[in-house]
């Protein structure tokens, strides 16, 4: 193939790792934003979020679309319902001091993906998507001066994987909605700002706090449910999306959603295409030095305003 | 009795137990214990910077790596006798904790913590990646024949032991001393009050520097002595899990005492050993204490003694 | 000769302007009093000489030497000591281990332990040594504080509210130890007790929405139209 349809097919796949990035990020960036604190146990929500896909979907059987539609609509639920329990049983203890919360999170996350292994086993298992066109896509070159259409071997996406796409776009607009538009998320938003303010005019700090939590979490899920007829269901597979949420949450500037969306995109694209050139393992390196160094640098984020 | 004399007592007391214990106990605790020596080394490191100077690093499997790598590949590559390989280990140690220490300290609380996790994420894979030098996540073997140092076997238990040993109680010494000397009381002032620290006149920044750099270069040293000693190098040492570990041990013994991370040690082993023979998900054990320990005994095991029975435990 | 002086020193939050323009002079071995309503800049002001914060714009000068640009560390090593006005000492370290501290920059051994010893009881501290200091009162906190100001043998001690929260009693035993201080140490004294002010004080500074209002001894000050004005509110 040519580079240009090379790039176009690079971006394609990058667009699909951004969209699912910009869900788990915004669940993360929710959670600091909102809570100020770091939620290390994220990427172990994504995890469940996949396997119980998996096993919802096993459990249905029938056409693959079946048992996928339900699980979109519960797994969320089921996990967001299980980070909020955390939150109010551990979290809520600490008084969400946010470094203690960070070791407590850490052992979350190994108790978390320790009972998935002693479950659900240390296997990959694949869950078949709901449908799967293959759609070739076409490429423009010149044949005697003009610009002629043509249809490059191997350019081709899916549509399940543009409907990813689109399933996430829509599901973010649905938080900005929620977070701009609805009196939970202005309850939020007050939370977000000042915490002692909140409480003083009777907001129920604690309640909008495992609500945020399991928000954040079921977004995460959420978009584990979506990946996983890409990508499969493994008990480890929460350390790539906690380590790509991380560094999407700080590039976009700490708590800021439309930053992390931002980020998010950026960094999906790039690392579709970046791994076309370089090796994933330096294009990991290349991405864990940027983010320290932008957080001690420019904490504020690549795109964040400072604070005075 | 004097602060002064029970603190030589109970000090001194622990390392003539272990020394004696050499000749007493079977083989395979003897192992372990010569290995809990070694792991309890890189938790004393860990409690300098986290429990005296109250800096919680999220990488200092980084330091450990360094350590071993720098041993380990001075063996392998450059073929040099152990001595020496052990001194190359402690100067990459010195030379990352320098460095790290010089960036990661322009930040604080939570930002250190995360960026101490990326630079340490940064240095494993970038293990990965020169994988003709480092054989990656299988890692390599360091021979029998590389293992002399000045004509003594370390591969033969009893000289490993002894190994393990000399570096447990320097390591122990030395950081008894150094917290009880005025650097180490400014490190707890720090931990206690940063800007008083400050406005008395202490230069917080140099004193957090030099604290990373003892940190990190007593965890490398405890990264060679291992790679030497049970003679296997492997990039598993340099990944999350391993900079979790001295937090969970130093937690559990207790944060800020001296004694603390030999005891936080030697129970999270046997716990996971343990643990290991009936599942091979151990690490939820290891998950289940952080829980734990975070909801009900943040000091740990000596820090609850230092509270009830003697405050001037040091 | 004079000790400490600011040149045009200024120092704007956000647009406001909390110190404007201050030049200010204190010679070595006078007790100043710093006053002014609240809100006027004075905690800003300090902080601005011992560095806890950094000015928009202008100079301090210690001792003939440009500070303005030392982190406030350096500052204090060259013989400023500052109290904090909200009590800042080490909590979970005891008494002792505190005043300790504060001289083991300049002292060590056996000459720390009694110039630590006697800072304490300067303060009157002395009964109480081996408890946390986070177990003192808040009277004897800031007596704690003033002792691990002492003890440092300032050129320049900078105390901001120290009476605030004494009792009575504890306020006269303040008085003498800065009466003892008087001439050897130069003492610059943020309080808003006016009869501490009018008997401790050599020369008093009213500052005023960040900006010099009058200066002069106690007396002037008292009979000054311009302050009276600014503490009623009708200027």
């Amino acid at each position: 193939m040519e580079i240009g349809p090379y790039l176009m097919l690079a971006s394609l796949e990058g667009a699909v790792t951004a969209a699912v990035l910009a869900l788990t990020a915004v669940g993360l960036s929710l959670v600091f934003g909102v809570m100020r604190v770091v939620n290390v146990a994220h990427g172990e929500f994504f995890m469940l979020g996949a396997v119980l896909a998996w096993w919802i979907t096993s459990l249905i059987g029938g056409h693959p679309a079946l048992g996928f539609a339900v699980a979109l609509l519960v797994v969320p639920v089921l996990v967001g319902l299980l980070a909020a329990a955390a939150d109010m049983t551990v979290l809520k203890r600490v008084a969400y001091d946010p470094e203690r919360t960070i070791v407590a999170t850490i052992g979350i996350l190994y108790i978390l993906q320790q009972v998935t292994l002693m479950t659900y086993g240390a296997d990959a298992r694949p869950v078949e998507p709901p449908f799967n066109t293959r759609l070739a896509l076409p490429w423009v070159e010149f044949v005697g001066g003009k610009l002629q259409l043509y249809w490059p071997w191997g350019l081709s996406t899916t549509s399940y994987k543009l409907a990813v796409i689109g399933a996430a776009a829509g599901v973010l607009l649905g938080v900005w909605w929620g977070m701009t538009r609805t009196k939970v998320g202005l309850l939020m938003r007050a939370t977000q700002m000042d915490r002692d303010m909140a409480l003083a005019f009777g907001i129920p700090v604690e309640r909008v706090y495992a609500l945020v939590f399991g928000l954040g979490a079921g977004l995460a899920a959420m978009a584990a449910v979506l990946i996983v007829p890409i990508q499969q269901a493994h008990y480890l597979m929460g350390g790539d999306p906690l380590l790509l949420s991380f560094i999407v949450v700080i590039i976009g500037g700490l708590g800021s959603l439309p930053g992390t969306v931002v980020a998010a995109i950026l960094i999906g694209l790039s690392d579709g295409i970046i791994s076309v050139f370089f090796s994933p393992t330096l294009a990991k390196i290349l991405a864990t030095l940027l983010v320290a160094l932008v957080l001690v640098f420019r904490p504020q984020g690549l795109f964040g305003v400072r604070r005075a | 009795m004097s602060d002064r004399a029970k603190t030589v007592l109970l000090h001194g007391g622990l390392l003539a137990l272990l020394f004696a214990l050499q000749f007493m106990l079977p083989a395979y605790h003897h192992g372990n214990l010569a290995r809990v020596m070694v792991l309890a080394s890189y938790a004393i490191g860990f409690n300098v910077l986290f429990g005296y100077t109250g800096l919680l690093s999220l990488g200092h499997a980084m330091f450990f790596a360094a350590g071993m790598y720098g041993m380990g590949l001075a063996v392998q590559v450059f073929d040099a006798a152990p001595a020496l390989a052990l001194v190359a280990g402690a100067g990459a140690g010195l030379v990352v904790s320098g460095v790290v220490g010089m960036l990661a300290l322009r930040t604080a609380g939570v930002a250190f913590m995360i960026v101490t996790l990326m630079f340490a994420q940064a240095g494993y894979l970038t293990i990965l990646y020169f994988g003709s030098y480092t054989r990656g996540d299988e890692g390599f073997v360091i021979q029998q024949a590389q293992r002399i140092l000045w004509g003594i076997d370390l591969s033969d238990p009893t000289n490993r032991y002894f190994a393990a040993f000399a570096l447990f109680a320097s390591c122990l010494l030395i950081t008894l001393w150094l917290v009880r000397a005025p650097f180490g009381k400014v490190l707890i002032a720090i931990r206690e009050n940063e800007e008083r620290a400050m406005m008395l006149g202490y230069d917080v920044f140099a004193h957090k520097l030099a604290a990373v750099i003892v940190s990190g270069t007593i965890a490398a040293m405890a990264g060679a002595v291992y790679g030497l000693l049970f003679g296997y190098v492997g990039a598993s040492f340099a990944s999350v899990q391993y900079s979790i570990f001295p937090l969970l041990w130093v937690l559990l013994g207790g944060a800020g005492t001296i004694l603390g991370p030999f005891i936080g040690t030697l129970f999270m082993f046997y716990l996971i050993d343990l643990s290991s023979g009936i599942t091979t998900a151990y690490m939820l054990v290891a998950g289940v204490a952080l829980v734990a320990l975070t909801l009900f005994a943040p000091q740990g095991l000596a820090g609850a003694v230092r509270k009830r029975i003697w405050r001037g435990l040091p | 000769m004079t000790l400490l002086s600011t040149r045009g020193l200024s120092k704007r939050f956000a647009g406001l302007h909390a110190v404007e323009n201050v030049d200010f002079d204190l010679p070595q071995g006078q007790v100043r009093a710093l006053i002014g309503p609240n809100g006027a800049g004075k905690t800003t002001f300090v902080s601005l000489l011992c560095g806890r914060i950094a000015p928009t714009q202008g100079t301090v000068i210690f001792d003939g030497r440009d500070i303005s640009r030392l982190p406030a560390h350096k500052r204090i090593n060259l013989g400023m000591a500052y109290t904090f006005q909200i009590t800042s000492v080490f909590a979970n370290l005891t008494v002792t281990e505190n005043v300790a501290l504060a001289a083991r920059r300049r002292l060590r051994g056996m000459a720390m332990v009694q110039a630590t010893e006697q800072a304490l009881a300067q303060v009157g501290l002395e009964g109480r040594l081996d408890q946390n200091a986070g177990d003192l009162s808040y009277g004897h906190q800031r007596l704690l504080e003033i002792a691990m100001g002492l003890v440092q043998h300032p050129r320049l001690l900078i105390l901001d509210e120290p009476t605030q929260g004494l009792a009575d009693s504890e306020i006269e035993g303040f008085m003498a130890l800065i009466r003892s201080l008087a001439g050897h140490t130069t003492i610059l004294l943020v309080e808003h007790n006016m009869s501490v002010v009018m008997q401790a004080a050599d020369q008093i500074t009213v500052l005023n929405f960040g900006q010099i209002l009058a200066q002069g001894s106690p007396d002037e000050i008292r009979a000054d139209r311009a302050v009276q004005a600014a503490y009623l509110g009708t200027g």
